[in-house]
């Protein structure tokens, strides 16, 4: 090989040096310790009490739910994301904006303020407590339908407005009529977007830790919650490290099937050929936007009970539990509920100031790794270097946030790595939680830049810094600015991870909800409404941000 | 002076360009001409320094540019679809390398260039609201802008319509001219190349199989299939050849390069075949015709020679199956090895 190339490559290496080693540290240690307590219990190779936990029929039944409850739910988030996918961009038409916003809502609360407001819905004397779904897999799968139908949405919605209309338009010239247009022409063309939303969203419900947690209890769990159970309350590791094995191939190979679905044709590619043209709507369109109407209702019920539950006590209107929010919780009327640890408004400041760490270290992993994995390569041998970085760097995907964090607990806890203690823990496992979804962001804006022109800089006397500045920097500051967004968010609602780092005496927000609706007294349930307002309206103006910004949500999977 | 000393520069392990030597002489614009995928425009991004060589060496007034980074290097290059800045006005396009450099009077050179492409008046348009044309040309002025001492244009024309690109390859040769720019023009059309340049280079296959000017490499194409490539209708050999160059009067070769226009149906008076004159004694039967504005355009099975091309003015009696004599234009053959 030249100079030029072997130059090429260790620059290449050094800009990944930061992010592989950051991942080596605190991904790789902590997965690889927790996997080492079950796979050598007692220092020797032991992979018996690991198939002996697969066994178990408790275990089957985890992992019997989690199969079919995920399977449930991304099919219903589908067959409902599809007529609001069409009817919210494909026709124009006055608050359409509005009601894009609304439905993204869902998906970026957090997952303990999504249990927190379906208990509060389905709960007996709640506003569908007749159905006597409390406690029940169907609320389970319908909370997990809510949270992840604006990710079919979203990801389905803007490969179809980018669709070009052309080939529908020859295929009804040729004698079609709609429905067969749709089935011949328009799904196929939609299926890569499709696929990839449906295997994402069966990645978050297959992992979804909050919402289960809070409202399947110890009664319904999936593989997340159980992995939380055996290593907190039962401290059965083996088992834990069991569970973590499978859910890791599993989401290894549900990754490598979206993977594959992404390398077919996908519609999204071409958008550029043509623009698509804006159109009013139709008589035909009737049908979906009335479907996109109810799904809204469907949508806003628990979140408006959520926000009305806040607001009331046995007596009326109130807003006795937000002025609690800055007590210990402790009132004397209210049954001797053990004081908190923190008032609620320290535990908001925590979460924010955690948050912002969180977010300038992912934004700086996922830059590098960006940069790394879409630059050109100019040899067979870079190109392998890049896919395999680019592998690696999804790895946290494929992880519980659980098994993360509980992984953290039990290698970083002696020197030369001691950080049991460091404020960093906790922000540093929100970062890599979010690693992906910052990358993902990036990936496909820097991506689709031409490389030619940052070459035509270049002959124009621009050097490295200077052509960054010219060509990737007005592109990419947005989705930049969206990532941090994102990354915010995530960071202010995680729960997984969080729950096993943060410590007693400085909890984030999700963690004292959870605390609070474990705790007896209407106090303390009103508190928790009323916290789980307060953090879903702090995310939900982060993400308000971001969608101004106008950058497709999730980028591309 | 720009020199390339047996170049080559090899892509995934397989040669791209091959033991490529040629000289850019000052104020001379050459032009590589070749088929896509012969590793032409390889060789322009070497020159641009955007490829490493292989081996061999790029150099310029006698210094070897190994190592010299793209921007360093003072070679301003135009990519076929003008790679403009979309985000930047059609001013700050031209001005950017001038910003650069921070040179002043920038806004006075810029307006000087935006009148010398013909584009007064687009200072403050953005790049997506301009046509192909006019893309281009603002491509132009921002490469000139930066003074360099190179000019590298990839197919700077092939991606404009017919019109577009006659219009634009005569004002690109006149300011080419006017600002007496060293030019390294690859392309692979030969119409664009005899448009721009005063040397021509051919490659097929990574490799150089002629170079000269451009005359000279048009008169005498190097083997049948550069002067296939150079737009020579066919290539006729052995008998066949002998029987036309004796028709044109020229010496015997074993293989002779035709161009389309090097026989013409001669006037129906002399159908005969009986006639006097350079182009007596070749005379076919008419197989097919094509009338294009300009001129008939006939395929004839000539006698002792087979199927070649032909043309006729518009309104000769040129019907399939008619016998017609035809006149050889010497100048419009070209005998090839010898």
């Amino acid at each position: 090989m030249t100079r030029t190339s072997t130059g090429r490559t260790a620059a290449l290496l050094g800009l990944a040096a930061l992010p592989v080693g950051v991942l080596a540290v605190f991904f790789v240690l902590p997965v690889a310790g927790m996997l080492e307590r079950g796979l050598w219990p007692e220092g020797g190779f032991d992979p018996g009490a690991v198939l002996d936990v697969l066994a178990r029929p408790r275990v089957h039944r985890v992992l019997w739910f989690t199969l079919w409850s995920s399977t449930t739910a991304t099919a219903l988030a589908v067959v409902l994301g599809l007529p609001a996918a069409y009817a919210l961009y494909r026709p124009t038409y006055p608050l359409r904006g509005l009601v894009r916003g609304l439905l993204l809502v869902p998906f970026v609360l957090p997952t303990v303020v999504v249990g927190v407001a379906f208990r509060q819905l389905l709960r007996d004397g709640g506003p569908l407590g007749f159905l006597g779904l409390d406690g029940t897999p169907a609320g389970i799968v319908t909370a997990l339908v809510f949270f992840n139908v604006a990710v079919v949405i979203r990801t389905v919605g803007s490969a179809w407005e980018g669709l070009d209309r052309r080939p529908a338009e020859a295929a009804a010239a040729l004698g079609a009529s709609p429905v067969t247009v749709f089935r011949t022409v328009t799904l196929p063309a939609l299926r890569p977007a499709v696929v990839s939303a449906a295997s994402v969203v069966f990645l978050f419900c297959a992992t979804a830790f909050g919402v289960v947690l809070t409202l399947g209890g110890t009664r319904y769990a999936s593989v997340e919650t159980e992995i939380y159970l055996l290593t907190t309350d039962l401290l059965d590791l083996p088992a834990a490290a069991a569970l973590s094995i499978v859910q890791l191939v599993v989401v290894v190979g549900l990754l490598l099937v979206a993977g594959r679905a992404r390398r077919v044709p996908d519609p999204t590619v071409a958008r550029h050929a043509t623009t698509a043209r804006p159109r009013g709507v139709r008589r035909g369109d009737v049908p979906a936007l009335a479907a996109t109407v109810l799904l809204l209702v469907a949508v806003a019920t628990p979140i408006l009970t959520l926000v009305l539950g806040s607001l009331r006590d046995d007596r009326g209107w109130t807003l006795r539990f937000y002025r609690a929010l800055a007590g210990d919780g402790a009132t004397g009327t209210d049954g001797g509920a053990p004081r908190l640890v923190v008032p609620v408004t320290e535990a908001l400041v925590n979460s924010l100031r955690v948050a912002v760490d969180a977010t300038w270290m992912s934004l700086l992993l996922g830059m590098l790794v960006a940069v790394v994995v879409t630059r050109r390569s100019r040899s067979r041998a870079e190109r392998r270097l890049r896919g395999v970085l680019d592998g690696f760097f999804m790895l946290p995907l494929g992880v519980s946030a659980v098994t993360l964090g509980f992984g953290f607990l039990i290698t970083l806890d002696e020197p030369p790595l001691d950080l049991r203690d460091s404020a960093l823990l906790v922000p540093i496992a929100q970062a890599l939680v979010a690693l992906p979804l910052v990358v993902r962001t990036l990936v496909p804006v820097l991506a689709g830049i031409d490389d030619r022109q940052r070459q035509a800089a270049a002959s124009l006397g621009a050097g490295a810094l200077r052509t960054l500045a010219t060509v990737d920097l007005p592109v990419v500051w947005k989705p930049l600015l969206a990532a941090a967004g994102f990354a915010f968010a995530v960071s202010l609602g995680e729960f997984g991870a969080t729950s096993f780092l943060a410590r007693e005496d400085h909890p984030t927000l999700p963690i004292v909800i959870f605390r609070l609706i474990g705790r007896p007294g209407e106090l303390s349930y009103g508190m928790a409404l009323a916290a789980s307002v307060v953090l879903a309206a702090t995310t939900a103006l982060v993400l308000l941000a971001v969608e101004r910004l106008r950058v497709p949500a999730l980028g591309a999977w | 002076m720009l020199t390339l000393d047996h170049l080559t520069v090899a892509y995934d392990g397989t040669d791209a360009v091959r033991d490529a030597s040629l000289v850019v002489p000052d104020g001379s614009v050459v032009a590589v001409l070749g088929p896509s995928g012969c590793g032409k425009s390889t060789l322009l991004r070497a020159v641009a320094g955007l490829e490493p060589p292989t081996s061999g060496t790029i150099s310029w007034d006698g210094a070897d540019l190994a190592g010299v980074p793209t921007h360093r290097r003072r070679f301003a290059m135009m990519f076929q679809d003008g790679q403009l800045f979309g985000h930047l006005t059609v001013a700050r396009n031209v001005g950017y390398a001038l910003r650069l450099r921070r040179t002043p009077d920038a806004a006075a050179r810029v307006a000087d260039l935006l009148g010398l492409v013909g584009l007064d008046g687009y200072a403050d348009r953005l790049p997506g609201t301009l046509s192909g044309g006019e893309r281009q040309r603002v491509a132009l002025a921002r490469s000139l802008a930066a003074d360099p001492r190179l000019l590298l244009l990839d197919e700077p024309l092939s991606a404009l319509d017919a019109g577009m690109r006659e219009r634009l390859a005569g004002d690109l040769d006149r300011i080419l001219r006017a600002a007496g720019t060293t030019t390294l023009v690859v392309t692979h059309d030969q119409e664009e190349a005899f448009a721009l340049a005063d040397r021509l280079v051919v490659m097929r296959d990574g490799v150089i199989v002629q170079q000269g000017a451009i005359a000279d490499v048009w008169a005498a194409p190097a083997d049948a299939a550069t002067a296939l490539f150079l737009g020579y209708a066919r290539v006729l050999d052995g008998a066949a050849a002998a029987t036309v160059l004796r028709a044109a009067g020229l010496p015997a070769s074993s293989s002779v390069a035709v161009r389309r226009s090097a026989l013409t149906v001669a006037e129906p008076s002399v159908t005969d075949g009986g006639a006097s004159g350079v182009g007596a004694g070749l005379v076919g039967v008419v197989r097919s015709t094509r009338a294009t504005p300009d001129q008939v355009r006939l395929v004839v099975d000539v006698d002792g020679v087979g199927e070649v091309d032909a043309v006729a003015t518009p309104g000769a009696p040129t019907a399939p199956g008619e016998r017609v004599a035809l006149a050889v234009e010497p100048a419009r053959l070209a005998p090839i090895g010898g």
